[in-house]
């Protein structure tokens, strides 16, 4: 980490969603995003991993501004935002980009390229129609699609899925963001694009100085695209740490679990039975005392794990991890 | 955009879609030149009645369909004396004035009326005029005598004591020649009126015009106040066009940005907006406008607004709704709100576009069902009071038992119209349903 200010910090941020019976009744709360701290350098890349339901993509959309935050609060370049309003609130959103999982759905199916991306533009107050097309050109080399007059009078449909994910890139850069947030940017493309569409994203995360939040539940492709990595159960973050160090040296059961469900293409392990935990993530809605992994945790200590939520231990300096095993007052 | 001109392209590959917007440009043809040649004013001054038909005749057929027939009934015939040979006779203190009114006539049919017009001019005084019928076989018959003042007019037809003598109806013992009525076939040949008056001023001058009233008039015949149909179905175009297009426009629009609204907001604007339409649904239309109608008033701008303050909240915001409902949560307006896309953009722009292609067929063909509407409130006696409609035609058509008198003109055009209409909004906007609606896509 480095001394300098973060770009983007969160703060004991939870996003809860009420819900309701009869449009007044509560009758609790979907705790998505349950108590998350973290903080994000300037120029960094980072990756988010987790099961399906884990919050991650909830996280995603509270940091966007999609979803206020029930609790706690996002500070971006010194900013609160849930402090920002009208026209600051429109500035914040146009610092932050955003690329979606699924390429075709993020894109309007009844505008035409140049028309789709004319609108960021347009909301952000870019009036002149000429200065419009050179942003919007300028963007789209930067994205790599080089036939621009060929691109931009066509709809959607009519590009393939790894132009549309690029459009859509092309689309979150237009407005000069400092931060890039790619909700699973590939794993709805074809796997043959999947690794031009990371290194695009990791080259103009570099060339621009971005911070990029990757969310992904794919543990195989984050070593090469992040810094640092961010794993993510039931709403929480339960452990932190550079790329290598969490990979090589996982603190947490549920990492572990994690990186033993990768796949390992090698023609001896076709027969193997592989060690992953029973059962399915915990419910949103009420989750399990102490620590939320403790039922399906092949190292659950009785009296311990299932009464009390585990603090945020440090095992190794940048390493983060919430469970009692790294506990150093243990035994 | 060029979904929207690829779609226009392939309706040249429907046939209905081609015959359905040549129905309606025929429609906006008429409409426009309607309009043009006759003005707004102007139609709802010539519809008011009055002295303006008087040369037409009464309750008269279309001509095309009597010669269509193999029919030869006679079309109106105006002698006027200007044309005729005019004696005048000086005396002490007036003179004498002889108009012989002459006229060939070749119709086997007889004619539906007589009536002369007289005008006098320059003087205060009444003048004294005798009329003598003259028919092509020679034979004289006397019509009376009377005081004439400045404008007036002789109904030779109403002559009681004419009709007396002659022991049937003037227009047609006038014109029965020897054979009697009982062949029923008017005397062809030379006729002649001659008015011989006696104007008491020497600087008078009298005009004579005869109307031989006919039993065919023009393309679509008259009604029972001598006007022309033809006024009323042509003016009924562009005022159930526009009635047809405004009520769809108002009504579509208004439901869809009302739908998208509740939908994009949730929550209490939703469901106010559910209930409301619901509370709507159960009203009844029809009766609400007769109310509105015989308590307020029936101009059609009233009945217009009536209709789209009514469709605003209609069933449609429920099929809106379901339609809207997923493309709310579709990633693109995530997207859009996460480059800071506003409310109203989002719904105006985001998600009613995208809907708008299924629903222009719908739109298309709501058309002509408030065309309908329009001319069934006519037909209920609740039409605009001065405007010419096709729906007015059919209530004169009704109150005047139309189809029991053998009228039958009077009810078959104004219907046809009306169902042209139908027909050429339906066949455009079932083609259209083809094209935009992808569930109906053949390839």
């Amino acid at each position: 980490m480095t001394a300098e200010e973060p770009l983007l910090q969160a703060t004991n941020l939870h996003t809860w969603f009420e819900l309701r019976q009869w449009g007044f009744l509560r009758v609790g709360s979907v705790r998505a995003v349950d108590g998350v701290d973290f903080e994000l350098a300037k120029g960094e890349s980072v990756a988010f991993v987790g099961e399906s339901g884990c919050g991650k993509s909830s996280l995603a959309r509270t940091l966007l501004g999609l979803h206020n935050p029930s609790h706690g609060d996002v500070i971006f370049e010194g900013q609160h935002l849930s402090e920002l309003k009208g026209e600051d609130r429109r500035q914040y959103l146009a610092r932050v980009g955003y690329v979606q999982q699924d390429p075709f759905g993020a894109l309007p199916p009844f505008m035409d390229v140049r028309r789709l991306l004319s609108e960021p533009l347009i909301i952000h107050g870019v009036k002149d129609r000429d200065e419009r097309e050179r942003r919007i050109r300028r963007a789209l080399e930067e994205v790599r699609l080089t036939q621009v007059d060929e691109i931009l009078p066509k709809f959607p449909h009519m590009l393939s899925g790894g132009q549309q994910q690029r459009v859509v890139i092309a689309r979150a850069l237009l407005l000069e963001p400092a931060m890039l947030i790619a909700d699973e940017p590939v794993s709805m493309l074809d796997a043959s694009v999947r690794v031009e569409i990371l290194n695009l994203l990791r080259r103009i995360q570099k060339e621009r100085g971005l911070t990029l939040a990757f969310i992904t539940h794919d543990l195989s492709t984050v070593r090469h695209y992040a810094d640092r990595i961010f794993v993510m159960y039931a709403g929480r973050v339960v452990e932190q740490a550079p790329v290598e160090r969490l990979l090589d040296n996982p603190q947490h059961p549920y990492t572990r679990a994690l990186l033993a469900a990768i796949a390992d293409v090698d023609a001896d392990n076709a027969l193997d039975e592989r060690d992953v935990p029973d059962g399915e993530p915990p419910s949103l809605l009420h989750p399990p005392e102490g620590c939320r992994f403790h039922p399906r945790c092949p190292r659950a200590m009785e009296g311990l794990c299932d009464q009390q939520d585990p603090p945020v231990f440090e095992p190794e300096a940048g390493h983060y991890s919430a469970c009692w095993l790294q506990d150093p007052e243990r035994d | 955009m060029s979904r929207w001109m690829q779609g226009l392209r392939e309706l040249k590959g429907y046939p209905s879609a081609v015959g359905g917007l040549g129905i309606i440009l025929f429609l906006v043809a008429l409409s426009l030149y309607t309009v043009i040649t006759i003005p707004y004013s102007e139609a709802l001054d010539r519809w008011r009645g009055g002295d303006h038909w008087q040369m037409n005749p009464v309750n008269a057929g279309p001509v095309w369909a009597d010669r269509l027939l193999g029919g030869n009934l006679p079309q109106t015939r105006v002698v006027e004396s200007d044309n005729a040979d005019v004696r005048e006779a000086p005396f002490e203190g007036g003179k004498q004035v002889r108009i012989p009114l002459t006229f060939e006539y070749d119709n086997e049919g007889f004619p539906s009326e007589l009536n002369l017009f007289l005008n006098q001019k320059g003087t205060q005084q009444e003048a004294f005029v005798r009329l003598t019928w003259h028919t092509p076989s020679g034979e004289t018959i006397s019509l009376g005598g009377r005081r004439v003042s400045e404008e007036d007019r002789i109904s030779i037809s109403q002559n009681r004591a004419l009709e007396g003598r002659l022991g049937m109806v003037p227009h047609v013992g006038l014109f029965a020649g020897d054979s009697g009525p009982a062949d029923s076939k008017a005397e062809q040949g030379e006729y002649r009126l001659t008015v011989d008056a006696m104007l008491f001023d020497p600087g008078a001058e009298l005009e004579a015009d005869l109307a031989v009233y006919g039993q065919v008039h023009g393309l679509a015949g008259t009604d029972y106040q001598r006007r022309n149909l033809m006024l009323a179905l042509m003016w009924g175009t562009p005022v159930a066009l526009a009635f047809g297009l405004l009520a769809a426009v108002g009504t579509t629009l208004t439901t869809l940005v009302i739908a998208a609204t509740g939908v994009w907001y949730r929550g209490w604007v939703d469901a106010l907006i559910q209930r409301l339409t619901e509370v709507n649904m159960i009203l009844p239309m029809l009766p609400i406008l007769v109310m509105v109608g015989t308590l307020y008033s029936t101009s059609i701008w009233l009945m217009l607004g009536v209709v789209i303050a009514l469709g605003i909240f209609s069933a449609g915001i429920k099929t809106y709704r379901a339609m809207l409902l997923p493309i709310r949560e579709a990633p693109y307006i995530e997207a859009a709100r996460a480059y800071g896309a506003g409310n109203a953009r989002i719904i105006l722009r985001y998600m009613i576009p995208r809907i708008l292609p299924v629903l222009i067929p719908t739109f298309v063909t709501l058309i002509p069902t408030f065309v309908f509407l329009e001319a069934s409130l006519a037909v209920l006696g609740l039409g605009d009071p001065e405007l010419p409609t096709w729906g007015k035609v059919l209530n004169d058509a009704q109150e005047q038992s139309a189809l029991y008198n053998g009228f039958y003109y009077w009810v078959i055009a104004p219907a046809v119209l009306l169902m042209l209409t139908g027909l050429g909004f339906a066949m455009f906007g079932f083609a259209l349903d083809r094209i935009f609606n992808p569930r109906l896509r053949t390839q």
